[in-house]
């Protein structure tokens, strides 16, 4: 078999594909482990809003609400550096509950994790899928 | 960057005591990633606000930490509660070490 510049692409995408997701995917991991401690994460009790398709990945909204959180957390799986914002609720927040805009690289899933009050976690997450990628490179 | 920074914010005037009022702020920021690369292919440094805080007459409403992934001119939106007379604080620290401040009053009718 004669290899073609094409099947090259093709196998290099494919390889770059196979090594680089899952590096991405335990790096979000890791960042998550280092704020719960790799404590046991329940469903429910968090809200994260976010559009379906982003057709800007520079400016995507995104609203997330934990009535009883002290501290929500929001990481994007597939964006170079996962870690996206951390927000804290003091006695005078009502609703724990807030609204931003971030940068998505590509299709790629949003996720949330809430501390409650009596120290337990609860995740959300959203797929996001974005037409045109928001981190520049 | 240092320059150019202004910060908006919009807080209602008059609440009734004990209400939940909402708060939009906005601020123009570049927030450079450091994920960019100038025209000769040089990594442009990062250079963000790193922290927002509003704070009621010294009490806490709201702390967020801002990493490179929230967009130019970071927007936040929340909600606080209104006990008494008072003033709003917002605070924004800038990687560069500049802290950008704006107050707004309230009255409580």
């Amino acid at each position: 078999m004669k290899l073609t510049r094409r099947d090259l692409m093709v196998m290099s995408a494919a390889g770059f594909a196979v090594t680089a997701l899952p590096a991405f995917a335990s790096l979000t991991d890791d960042e998550i482990a280092k704020i719960t401690g790799g404590a046991e994460m329940g469903e429910g009790g968090i809200t994260l809003t976010a559009p379906e398709i982003a057709e800007n990945g520079n400016t995507v909204p995104i609203e997330v609400s934990a009535p009883g959180a002290t501290m929500i957390a929001v990481f994007a799986d597939g964006n170079p550096v996962p870690n996206v914002a951390t927000f804290k609720f003091g006695a005078l927040n009502p609703s724990q509950s807030a609204s931003t805009r971030m940068r998505l690289a590509g299709t790629q899933d949003v996720i949330a994790i809430a501390q409650m009050a009596d120290g337990s976690f609860h995740k959300a997450s959203a797929n996001v899928k974005v037409t045109i990628g928001g981190c520049g490179g | 960057m240092a320059s150019g920074v202004k910060p908006r914010v919009k807080v209602p005037k008059k609440a009734a005591a004990g209400e939940t009022i909402t708060i939009k702020t906005l601020i123009s920021h570049k927030m450079e990633s450091g994920q960019h690369k100038d025209g000769d292919g040089n990594v442009i440094p990062r250079s963000i606000i790193n922290r927002f805080t509003a704070d009621f007459n010294g009490e806490n409403v709201i702390d967020v930490t801002l990493e490179p992934a929230i967009s130019t001119n970071p927007y936040f939106q929340f909600e606080a509660v209104v006990p008494e007379e008072g003033e709003f604080q917002f605070t924004w620290y800038d990687d560069d070490g500049s802290v950008y401040e704006t107050a707004k009053k309230i009255s409580v009718s």
